[in-house]
């Protein structure tokens, strides 16, 4: 049966590789590149984010990402959502997306919630209509209050992330996808969000989740992907998969085979 | 936040993304996609217009106070500079502001689009969306802090004796056609922003210096005049600014109530397209490298 009328299938990934080049400097200037080109050098550094990843996810499952800062995590969502073009293999996403990164909505600090909102809403395409429909929803379970209107610089950075997963979560998404999204929450607004997460899939939908808490990958996820370095080290069931990844830790990456499990 | 797109074309419920070659993509789905989010274009103008003012006391009020103390000031300018010595100080003034307005709107497009991707870099990080909303934007954003400067312009115009004329509804053409430049050139530098930070840097002094080199503080005819007197039968030279034209035309029409020749009017349409094209082509080409650029 071709894949593309498999509607039980979510996501699937053929090895997807993902790699660019970025110059040495954190900030490219025309100096630095006039003293390069002085040299005769090329400043380019290939940086292998993602490599022959290949997974299959059906529709209803909750898959958590772990992995050390820089395996790759981050990468591979925005590669599930679309914004990275992967360049080697193919991706294939059945339904609409709803992603909550990890620099969440307000992307003009001067501008309130609601008008952040909007425009995020607008740029994904919904129409005013739609992004009306949504907005009480959101405002609700953010829960700011008057900050709502307010200048998005004035919010704390929890206050920051509430709003961005609320926005996330209430665009009745076929697929979510959540970068680190509690770190920033109080205490009530985390068992808030956990809820939601698992109404999220509780309504057979599917999440990515990437977290470094391994609680809310066994909370939340039946299944986990360990990515290191940008390759994909294990899948399976949450508690293993974590299991393999603590041992990881403690031993140390070289003394590490997944043999030893 | 990208769930339950109106465009179902551009991202029906099985999205597949492969390996990009380099080159353009799919112009027919880009542009259904373009189309159908241009409020989204519309609302980030609008929205970082309303902001752009929040903090001070005259508000929105800053869009006439803007280009009144420009007037003021090269008022001063050209008073000092003519010394009393040239008679038509009136005409003079009249045609600078008319090409300093209108060449602010250029300069105004230009330094927003460079500024408009490395600016919308969070949305960039979060969100597929055909780019291209964002130079475009800032075209929108440029073209409405220039209306309230035509508001300015018609009582000067009338306080130095000039004649509202019939001529004057043509400049429009030349409006059009600096908005399609402004906007290829937003394009390209909004690109080229993304790869050399230093582009912003630059770009004040060299609009500063493409503002010398238009008909702003001089009069198209003189500048070839004056050009083939020094260096022999080259003032098509001119042309190659493309500024030349569209300034050119504009102030012909709306100051002095003279049809431009019909080289003002193509070399205008020429650029304006030329730009559309390279920029729209440089831009889209590049466009989905952005995210791993910002």
């Amino acid at each position: 049966m071709p894949a593309a009328k498999r509607r039980d299938l979510a996501v699937r990934a053929e090895n997807v590789s993902l790699t660019y080049r970025t110059t040495f400097e954190r900030v490219p200037t025309f100096k630095s590149a006039i003293v390069r080109f002085g040299r005769g050098e090329r400043a380019v550094k290939e940086v292998h984010a993602v490599q022959d990843v290949s997974f299959e996810v059906e529709h209803g499952s909750t898959v958590g990402i772990i992995g050390a800062n820089g395996a790759g995590k981050s990468t591979l969502m925005r590669m599930l959502a679309g914004i990275l073009p992967p360049t080697k293999g193919r991706i294939e996403v059945h339904g609409r997306v709803s992603t909550l990164l990890s620099l969440g909505v307000g992307f003009n600090a001067s501008l309130s919630g609601r008008e952040n909102v909007v425009l995020g809403g607008l740029a994904g395409g919904l129409s005013r209509k739609q992004i009306q429909e949504k907005y009480e929803e959101i405002a609700a379970f953010a829960e700011l209050g008057d900050f709502i209107d307010m200048p998005m610089r004035t919010y704390s950075s929890g206050m920051y992330q509430r709003l961005a997963f609320a926005v996330a979560v209430n665009m009745d998404p076929d697929i979510l996808l959540i970068d680190e999204a509690l770190s920033a929450g109080d205490a009530k607004f985390k068992q808030k969000a956990a809820a939601k997460m698992k109404d999220v899939v509780g309504t057979a939908n599917t999440m990515f989740l990437v977290s470094h808490s391994a609680a809310s990958i066994r909370d939340l996820c039946k299944e986990a992907l360990w990515l290191h370095k940008g390759k994909m080290m294990m899948r399976g069931p949450s508690a293993e998969v974590n299991a393999a990844y603590n041992k990881f830790l403690e031993v140390g990456e070289d003394a590490f085979s997944l043999e030893d499990l | 936040m990208n769930a339950t797109r109106v465009d179902e074309e551009f991202t029906s419920y099985v999205h597949v993304y492969e390996p990009h070659r380099a080159g353009l993509p799919k112009l027919g789905p880009y542009f259904r996609a373009l189309w159908q989010r241009r409020q989204f274009a519309a609302e980030l103008s609008r929205t970082g217009m309303r902001a752009a003012n929040t903090n001070t006391t005259f508000g929105q009020l800053w869009l006439v106070i803007n280009p009144l103390l420009l007037a003021i000031v090269y008022y001063i300018l050209v008073a000092i500079i003519s010394g009393g010595s040239r008679g038509n100080a009136s005409e003079t003034f009249v045609h600078l502001c008319a090409g300093l307005f209108f060449f602010y709107y250029f300069s105004g497009a230009l330094q927003g689009g460079a500024s408009s991707v490395v600016g919308g870099s969070s949305l960039l990080l979060n969100m597929p969306f055909p780019k291209l909303l964002l130079p475009l934007s800032a075209v929108r954003t440029a073209f409405f802090r220039f209306l309230p400067t035509l508001i300015v312009y018609v009582p000067i115009h009338l306080a130095f004796g000039h004649p509202l004329r019939w001529e004057m509804v043509l400049s429009l053409y030349f409006l059009v056609m600096l908005t399609l430049f402004a906007a290829g050139m937003a394009m390209v530098f909004g690109t080229l922003q993304v790869y050399f930070r230093d582009t912003a840097s630059f770009l004040p002094y060299f609009v500063r210096i493409w503002l010398y080199l238009s008909p702003v503080l001089w009069y198209p005819e003189l500048g070839i005049e004056r050009l083939e007197r020094a260096f022999g039968d080259v003032g098509w030279l001119m042309y190659l600014n493309p500024l030349f034209s569209m300034i050119g035309g504009w102030t012909d029409l709306i100051v002095r109530g003279v049809i431009p020749g019909p080289e003002l009017w193509g070399a205008a349409a020429a650029w304006a397209i030329a730009a559309m094209v390279l920029g729209g082509w440089y831009f889209m080409s590049r466009e989905r490298e952005f995210v791993v650029r910002l």
